[in-house]
C-alpha cells in the first residue's frame, strides 16, 4: 500500500526505507511556475528524532504497517516487561529501552496502547494518570500545605517525583505519566 | 435556530482591512502618478495560458482567470504602453500557509521596456508602499527585520544561486524536478530575509511567457522577488513572437498530460495580437502576500476574513 503526497498531514504515519514516521509538520509549498509539494518534518517514531523532508505531488509514499493493541502489564523479568492480551492471552515481551521512563508508572492489569511496527512493539502509551504509592521520603511537616515546595520522594519502583512537604511515606499520589510529575494526593483504602 | 455570530471573527480584521484599502489606493496613486492606465479586463475566459503546473478552475464553458496577462497584453498590442490591474486570479488546488485558490495578483506592463525597468518600478513601489502605509522602509515581518529601502535590493543569478546553494547548475542540464525540489529546500531557505532578493535569469524551460536572453538564449529574462523568503512577484520581458510562443504553449499542453492533467485550448485571438505587441515588460505581484507581510501576519490566514477551506 502506498500514499500519494496529497494524503499527506498532520498526524499521518509514512515509512521511508523501513523506517516509520509520522508527520509533525505539514506545508504546501509551490513555486510560481513549480509543481506543488509538501515540506514536512517527520518524526522517526523508533528513534524519536525529527527531520525536514519534501515531498512532490507525484511521490508515492509507503504506508507502514502499524498495529495497535490494548495490553494489560502483567509482570517484569529483568529488564523485559510482559504484557498480556486480555482477550487472546496472548504474552508479549517488550523491552525496557521501548518504555523508557514509562516503565517506572506501570501497575499490575494498568492497560497500555502497544502500537507495533512490522510486528515489534515500538511504542507504549499509559493512561494519562497512574496512583502510585510513595515508599520513602522525609516525613512531611504537620499542617504544612504549600504545593509549591516540593521535597524528593520515591515510588515503589524506585522513580523519585517531587512531591509536596506534606505528603508522608504510605501517601498515595497521582501521577502525569506524559511529563512524570505529582499531581495530587489520593486517598486509597 | 441559531445564526453564526462571525461578527466578532471579522471584528478581528478591522485593522488588515483598513491596511488592504490603503495599500489599494498607495498602489493606484503610485501607477497613476506615473501615468498608468488602469484596467479591467475579463475573468471568465475561454483560454487561460497554458502552463504546466497552473491548473484553472472551469466556470460553465470556460475557465476562470489564472493570470489576466492575455488580455492585458492584447490591449498592449492595441497600442496602450502603461497599463496596472488589481485582478482577482483563481488557481485550482492552491491551499496552504501561502497559498489560497483565490486571490489578487497586481499586474502591469510597459511597452518598449523589459524586465529591468519593471524592477526598477517594483523597487520604487515597495519603498513607497512601505512609507505610505508603515511610515518607514526599515520594518520587520514575524520577527525579524525587514527592510524596503531600495539601495538594499540585491540581486542574484539563478545559475549562480543553484551552484552555491544546489552545486549543480539548472541552464546547463535543466532537471524540471529537481530544479523544484532543490529551490524549495536548499535555495529559497539560503536567501537574505532582511532585504528584498532578486532570483534573475532562469533556465529557458522555464521561461513560459518571457523572451529568452539575445545573447545567452539558454537563459530567459524573467526574475522572481522574494521579501523575508516568501515569493512575491515574476517579472518578464515579454516573449512577442508568436511561433515560439504557440510552440511554448503546446509544450506546457504536453507536459500537463504527462502529469495526468487535461491540456488546455490555446486562445487564438491573443496569439493573433501577439505579432503586433511591442517589445514590452510586465510583472505580476501577489498582493494578499505582500498584504501578510505589511501586516506582518505569519500566514494568509491574517488578511483573508473569508478564507475558503
Amino acid at each position: 500500500m502506498a500514499y500519494t503526497a496529497s494524503d499527506l498531514r498532520k498526524g499521518l504515519k509514512i515509512e521511508i526505507e523501513g523506517i516509520p514516521y509520522e508527520v509533525t509538520e505539514f506545508q504546501f509549498v509551490k513555486p510560481g511556475k513549480g509543481q506543488a509539494m509538501y515540506k514536512c518534518r517527520i518524526k522517526n517514531m523508533l528513534a524519536g528524532n525529527t527531520m525536514e523532508r519534501t515531498f512532490r505531488a507525484v511521490d508515492k509514499i509507503d504506508q507502514p504497517n502499524i498495529e495497535s493493541k490494548t495490553l494489560a502489564y502483567s509482570y517484569q523479568e529483568g529488564d523485559t516487561y510482559i504484557f498480556m492480551d486480555n482477550k487472546t492471552y496472548e504474552q508479549v515481551e517488550i523491552h525496557q529501552d521501548v518504555l523508557g521512563d514509562q516503565r517506572f508508572f506501570l501497575l499490575e492489569d494498568l492497560e497500555c496502547e502497544v502500537l507495533f511496527h512490522n510486528g515489534r512493539a515500538m511504542t507504549v502509551t499509559l493512561p494519562a494518570f497512574v496512583v502510585k504509592e510513595i515508599v520513602e521520603t522525609e516525613p512531611g511537616a504537620r499542617g504544612d500545605t504549600a504545593t509549591n515546595v516540593l521535597k524528593p520522594a520515591k515510588i515503589d519502583t524506585g522513580y523519585e517525583v517531587g512531591v509536596p512537604i506534606f505528603i508522608n511515606q504510605g501517601d498515595f499520589i497521582r501521577i502525569d505519566t506524559r511529563t512524570g510529575k505529582y499531581v495530587e494526593r489520593v486517598k486509597q483504602g | 435556530m441559531k445564526i453564526p455570530a462571525d461578527s466578532d471573527a471579522l471584528g478581528g480584521f478591522r485593522r488588515v482591512l483598513d491596511l488592504r484599502a490603503r495599500l489599494n489606493d498607495a498602489i493606484r496613486r503610485f501607477f497613476r502618478e506615473r501615468d498608468f492606465l488602469e484596467v479591467d479586463t475579463p475573468v471568465l475566459l475561454p483560454a487561460n495560458a497554458p502552463e504546466t503546473n497552473i491548473d484553472a478552475l472551469s466556470a460553465g464553458t470556460g475557465w476562470l482567470r489564472t493570470s489576466p496577462e492575455l488580455h492585458m497584453k492584447r490591449l498592449l498590442a492595441a497600442g496602450f504602453e502603461r497599463l496596472f490591474q488589481l485582478a482577482p486570479c483563481f488557481r485550482d488546488g492552491e491551499h496552504g500557509r501561502w497559498h489560497h485558490p483565490e486571490f489578487v495578483l497586481l499586474e502591469w506592463y510597459r511597452a518598449h521596456a523589459g524586465y529591468l525597468e519593471i524592477l526598477a518600478d517594483t523597487k520604487a513601489l515597495l519603498s513607497f508602499l512601505a512609507q505610505e502605509l508603515l511610515g518607514r522602509t526599515d520594518s520587520s515581518w514575524q520577527g525579524r527585520p525587514l527592510s524596503f529601502a531600495q539601495e538594499l535590493w540585491e540581486k542574484h543569478a539563478v545559475s549562480s544561486a543553484f551552484i552555491e546553494h544546489a552545486g549543480w547548475d539548472p541552464a546547463r542540464t535543466f532537471d524540471p524536478d529537481r530544479f523544484d525540489l532543490d529551490l524549495v529546500t536548499r535555495v529559497e531557505p539560503a536567501l537574505p530575509t532582511d532585504r528584498p532578493v532578486v532570483l534573475i535569469d532562469y533556465p529557458a524551460p522555464l521561461a513560459a511567457l518571457a523572451r529568452r536572453k539575445p545573447a545567452d538564449p539558454a537563459r530567459a529574462e524573467r526574475w522572481e522577488l522574494y521579501l523575508g523568503g516568501v515569493e512575491i512577484a515574476n517579472a518578464y520581458s515579454e516573449l512577442t513572437d508568436p511561433a515560439e510562443q504557440r510552440a511554448r504553449f503546446e509544450q506546457a499542453n504536453t507536459l500537463r498530460q504527462q502529469r495526468g492533467a487535461a491540456p488546455y485550448p490555446l486562445d487564438e485571438a491573443f496569439l493573433a495580437a501577439l505579432s503586433g505587441m511591442p517589445p514590452a515588460g510586465g510583472i505580476a505581484l501577489g498582493v494578499d502576500r505582500l498584504l501578510m507581510i505589511l501586516a506582518d501576519t505569519d500566514s494568509l490566514d491574517g488578511v483573508l476574513p473569508f478564507r475558503n477551506g
